[in-house]
């Protein structure tokens, strides 16, 4: 273990980044996410990578997914209003099953909103913002560690199952500075490549994997890449098998993968009548409620989504019967969630959407209406 | 350590952002958790703004300041948004140079020369943040100067080195001072009771 460093979350996304083999990074600075730009303009010139500022964030999204194609593990970071420019290309991402990491540092919206103020509304944007059914990976840190840490997962996640992973942050977490330990080890992850040569390659091949190996472009593997429907050599086509084939196996190539991919934290859950439901900044005040809360003798646990999507619904289904809370920084968005799974009966809301962090005694002062104390 | 909260506050310029990370980093380097945050926005550059630290060997879930232990002001606009209605037992630091018009507490006040002391020894107020740092370090007890030497020496803008240095074992000196001073006055107060 290193010694115990102080950094600011944004900061330790890019430190992440580079640890999981980063060289590419397009993008164009906005706040509260600009410290990311700031650190990867700065370091990876030093790495032999390459840091381009981007006219703007569809830009920006393509360059990364063409970086991606070339075989570099490639990000872009941005905040709501540039978010919502990169929905069409990383529709395409999906489409076309480039790894690559987006992170997004949530602020105020809807629009250019508040932007050096904290919100958690980008969730469903995050899950729908982009048109069509089709599968996405979001991950939501709530420490500074965690920024670190789960950068490393993200890549290691877009390379695994060859798709776009979204790092969704808030402007708490990716302006707070704390105590981070890095790692000594890391597990990385790379995509899995053609073991056939060029002239059988299928880059689209539909095998029990479900998901296909991915040729470097310039490795000699000359494949078509296309955002519409495709069949397994790449090349689009209209036909309904062709489609219903792409389209099953697009939109459940997660399913087998999924104990890998959903990550949970759950705090005293054991005996809990209340569970506490919050991720990124909200997990933290939740977090200080429910030990003041215990203090006071009351069963309140926290079940902490650290993927939120796809929405780790398998494990919280073991607690039907309980009450749910859920904490968030937006009118409810993770909410419908979980009133989808327990039905609205079982589930209360506690929403902020001014520009402030929920404080533990809003939290509290909720626990206890809920708990009739 | 229990868990100590800091405000650090003032107007947008001032370096106290760099003074809460210096504050914090020291944390790190006696072997606490800290969390240090900050207000962005307007007052970032002008009106009140402020910095947070929290320090302590718990675990730090909540990040922001809610009841602070410390609060610094080096701007009667911040004094007035964060300087009153203070807990009894918080400690209140303010710059005699950028505060004028304070209401008077019993105990756990403190008016120091900050701005003065740093223009009086560097020609400017560059490094008054850093001069501001040493005071309440040194007047909340809970780090060593060493500590908060190495955080200093570690972020200190390329070339300001020397002086922040300098400004902090001024700042570290001044604050050390004004306990004393506070616990013999403390004392005679006592003694003139009984």
């Amino acid at each position: 273990m290193s010694n115990p460093k102080l950094m600011q979350g944004n900061e330790a996304v890019a430190e992440g980044a580079l640890a999981a083999g980063v060289l590419f990074y397009a993008g164009y600075p906005i706040t509260p996410s600009t410290e990311i730009a700031e650190k990867m303009a700065e370091r990876l010139p030093l790495v032999g990578g390459s840091f381009i500022q981007m006219e703007d964030e569809i830009g920006s999204m393509a360059a990364i997914i063409g970086a991606s194609l070339t075989g570099l593990k490639a990000l872009t970071a941005t905040s709501g209003p540039g978010f919502s420019l990169m929905q069409e290309n990383l529709g395409y991402a999906v489409a076309t099953e480039v790894p690559c990491v987006v992170v997004n540092v949530q602020r105020g919206g809807p629009s250019t909103g508040l932007p050096t103020s904290p919100a958690q509304a980008d969730v469903m944007q995050a899950r729908w913002g982009t048109h069509g059914d089709h599968p996405i990976i979001a991950i939501t840190p709530s420490t500074v560690q965690e920024c670190y840490v789960l950068t490393v997962i993200a890549f290691n996640l877009a390379e695994e199952y060859r798709i776009p992973v979204i790092l969704l942050m808030d402007e708490v977490i990716g302006h707070l500075r704390e105590k981070v330990v890095l790692p000594d080890q890391l597990t990385i992850v790379n995509r899995k490549k053609p073991d056939v040569p060029p002239g059988e390659y299928l880059p689209y091949e539909n095998d029990d994997s479900m998901i296909p190996a991915m040729a470097n472009f310039g490795d000699g593997y000359r494949y078509h890449v296309t955002g519409l429907t495709h069949n397994q050599k790449g090349l689009s086509s209209g036909n309904p098998e062709v489609t219903k084939s792409f389209m099953q196996r697009l939109t459940q190539k997660l399913n087998p993968y999924l104990d890998r991919i959903q990550m949970v934290e759950e705090v005293q859950l054991e005996d809990a009548d209340l569970i506490l439901i919050a991720y990124g900044c909200s997990a933290r005040s939740a977090m200080e409620a429910l030990h003041i809360a215990r203090g006071r003798g009351l069963k309140v646990g926290l079940f902490r989504p650290i993927t939120i999507w796809p929405f780790p619904q398998k494990q919280l289904e073991k607690y039907v019967g309980r009450k749910f809370l859920v904490v968030e920084m937006n009118t409810g968005q993770l909410a419908g969630e979980i009133e989808r799974i327990f039905g609205n009966k079982a589930v209360e809301r506690l929403n902020r959407i001014d520009g402030e962090l929920i404080t533990p005694k809003e939290v509290l002062d909720k626990i206890g209406g809920v708990c009739n104390v | 350590m229990a868990m100590q909260k800091f405000l650090l506050t003032g107007t947008g310029g001032q370096g106290l952002i760099l003074a809460a990370i210096m504050l914090a980093e020291a944390g790190i380097y006696a072997g606490q958790n800290v969390a240090q945050s900050q207000s962005y926005g307007p007052e970032a550059r002008g009106g009140a703004s402020r910095a947070e630290v929290i320090i302590g060997d718990e675990d730090i879930y909540y990040p922001k300041v809610e009841r602070p232990n410390f609060v610094l002001t080096l701007s009667q606009e911040a004094y007035k948004k964060y300087g009153l209605h203070l807990d009894e037992e918080a400690i209140l630091i303010v710059d005699d140079t950028q505060v004028t018009e304070v209401k008077p507490r019993s105990k756990n006040f403190y008016s120091l020369p900050i701005t003065k002391a740093a223009r009086a020894h560097f020609g400017s107020e560059q490094s008054a943040n850093v001069l501001a740092l040493g005071v309440v370090a040194s007047i909340s007890g809970y780090l060593s100067m060493d500590n908060v030497l190495q955080s200093v020496k570690h972020r200190a803008p390329k070339g300001t080195t020397e002086q922040n240095i300098k400004a902090l074992e001024i700042g570290w000196k001044m604050g050390l001072k004004a306990g004393e001073n506070q616990e013999n006055k403390h004392c005679q107060n006592e003694g003139d009771e009984s």
